[in-house]
């Protein structure tokens, strides 16, 4: 066993354990703190795979923004009751069930895929290695370098295909503007929500506090 | 053990990650607990793009730029996800989500 398959299996296994840990976990605060391990080794498994700009953005966006807000989340909520919240012995049950049986079909479905969609019995070495560098990620997101150099797969015809400008002119599939129309998005999504999570004690003091209710546990 | 790692380890991966992420959301109570569920649920998809990517030569480019995508919406569904779970838990003073059945019929 090769060091790369030892460091997969291990990567691959604290993940994972991570993963069910964040289910079986009652605690919402050992939760969160598992979470951040589970997306930790998902950056490592995107580092594996050889996504380096993308496992250094799933650090800096998942485990160093996302995260926080959800730790800020547990904290400003976390108090008696809710942070141990027990589920029942039969919701348990139920839940456990339905998580084996969709992850037998999940896994019979990968592991009899049929030989013709089986594409690639390696990975791209004599692309990947090249295409994958960050430098070529952004030139193919300004549609300078061709983004599918052999895209066969995507739809477009064969004879369409042929009037695509060879490398060094614009290439028309460039994902800039979708990446553009993304940020944008994310800004109004987060004015969006400093305006819905904003304190109203202005309003609630004119109609009246809510009637607090503490139910369950 | 295999002697190199296939697309196969990958999708089995990203699938426990889905499975994780989708019981996740369907028992807990939290609403925070919640929301990990669907955190959990979009890193199996990356998980599955990249692998994608990095298998299929045709998508070397395609499958990290929609992971990147993934990965802004998740922020995105993150924060606003907690405002409003923040606004109820002023509302309601809980973030139990069996509670909130104000609009159930």
């Amino acid at each position: 066993m090769s060091f790369q398959v030892f460091l997969f299996y291990l990567l691959a296994g604290l993940t994972g354990l991570c993963a069910i840990s964040v289910v079986v976990t009652q605690n919402i605060v050992r939760a969160a703190a598992w979470l951040l391990f589970t997306l930790a080794g998902v950056s490592g498994i995107l580092f594996f795979l050889g996504a380096n700009f993308v496992g250094a953005t799933q650090l800096l966006v998942y485990v160093g923004g996302t995260l926080v807000l959800v730790v800020f989340g547990v904290m400003l909520t976390a108090q008696g009751p809710f942070i141990t919240m027990k589920t029942g012995a039969a919701e348990w049950a139920v839940s456990t069930l339905v998580g084996l049986l969709l992850y037998g079909v999940l896994a019979t479905a990968i592991l009899t895929r049929t030989k013709t969609n089986d594409f690639a019995t390696g990975p791209a070495t004599q692309q990947g290695g090249e295409l994958t560098r960050s430098t070529v990620l952004g030139e193919s997101l300004l549609g300078i370098e061709q983004a599918t150099p052999k895209a066969n797969v995507t739809g477009v015809p064969a004879e369409k295909r042929k009037d695509l400008p060879s490398k060094g002119e614009r290439s028309p599939v460039g994902y800039l503007l979708p990446f553009e129309i993304v940020s944008v998005h994310l800004l109004v999504v987060l004015i969006g929500a400093a305006y819905l999570a904003r304190t109203k004690r202005r309003r609630q003091a004119e109609g009246g506090q809510p009637a607090p209710r503490v139910e369950g546990s | 053990m295999p002697e190199e790692i296939g697309l196969n380890h990958y999708l089995l991966l990203g699938a426990l990650l889905f499975v994780c992420g989708a019981v996740c959301m369907a028992s807990k109570r939290n609403a925070i607990g919640v929301l990990m569920g669907v955190e959990l649920v979009l890193n199996g998809a990356t998980v599955n793009f990249v692998a994608f990517a990095h298998f299929n030569p045709a998508f070397v480019i395609e499958g990290q730029v929609f992971a990147l995508f993934v990965i802004v919406m998740a922020a995105a569904e993150a924060a606003i996800a907690l405002a409003i779970v923040l606004n109820f838990y002023n509302n309601h003073l809980t973030v139990d989500v069996d509670t909130a059945e104000e609009l159930k019929g």
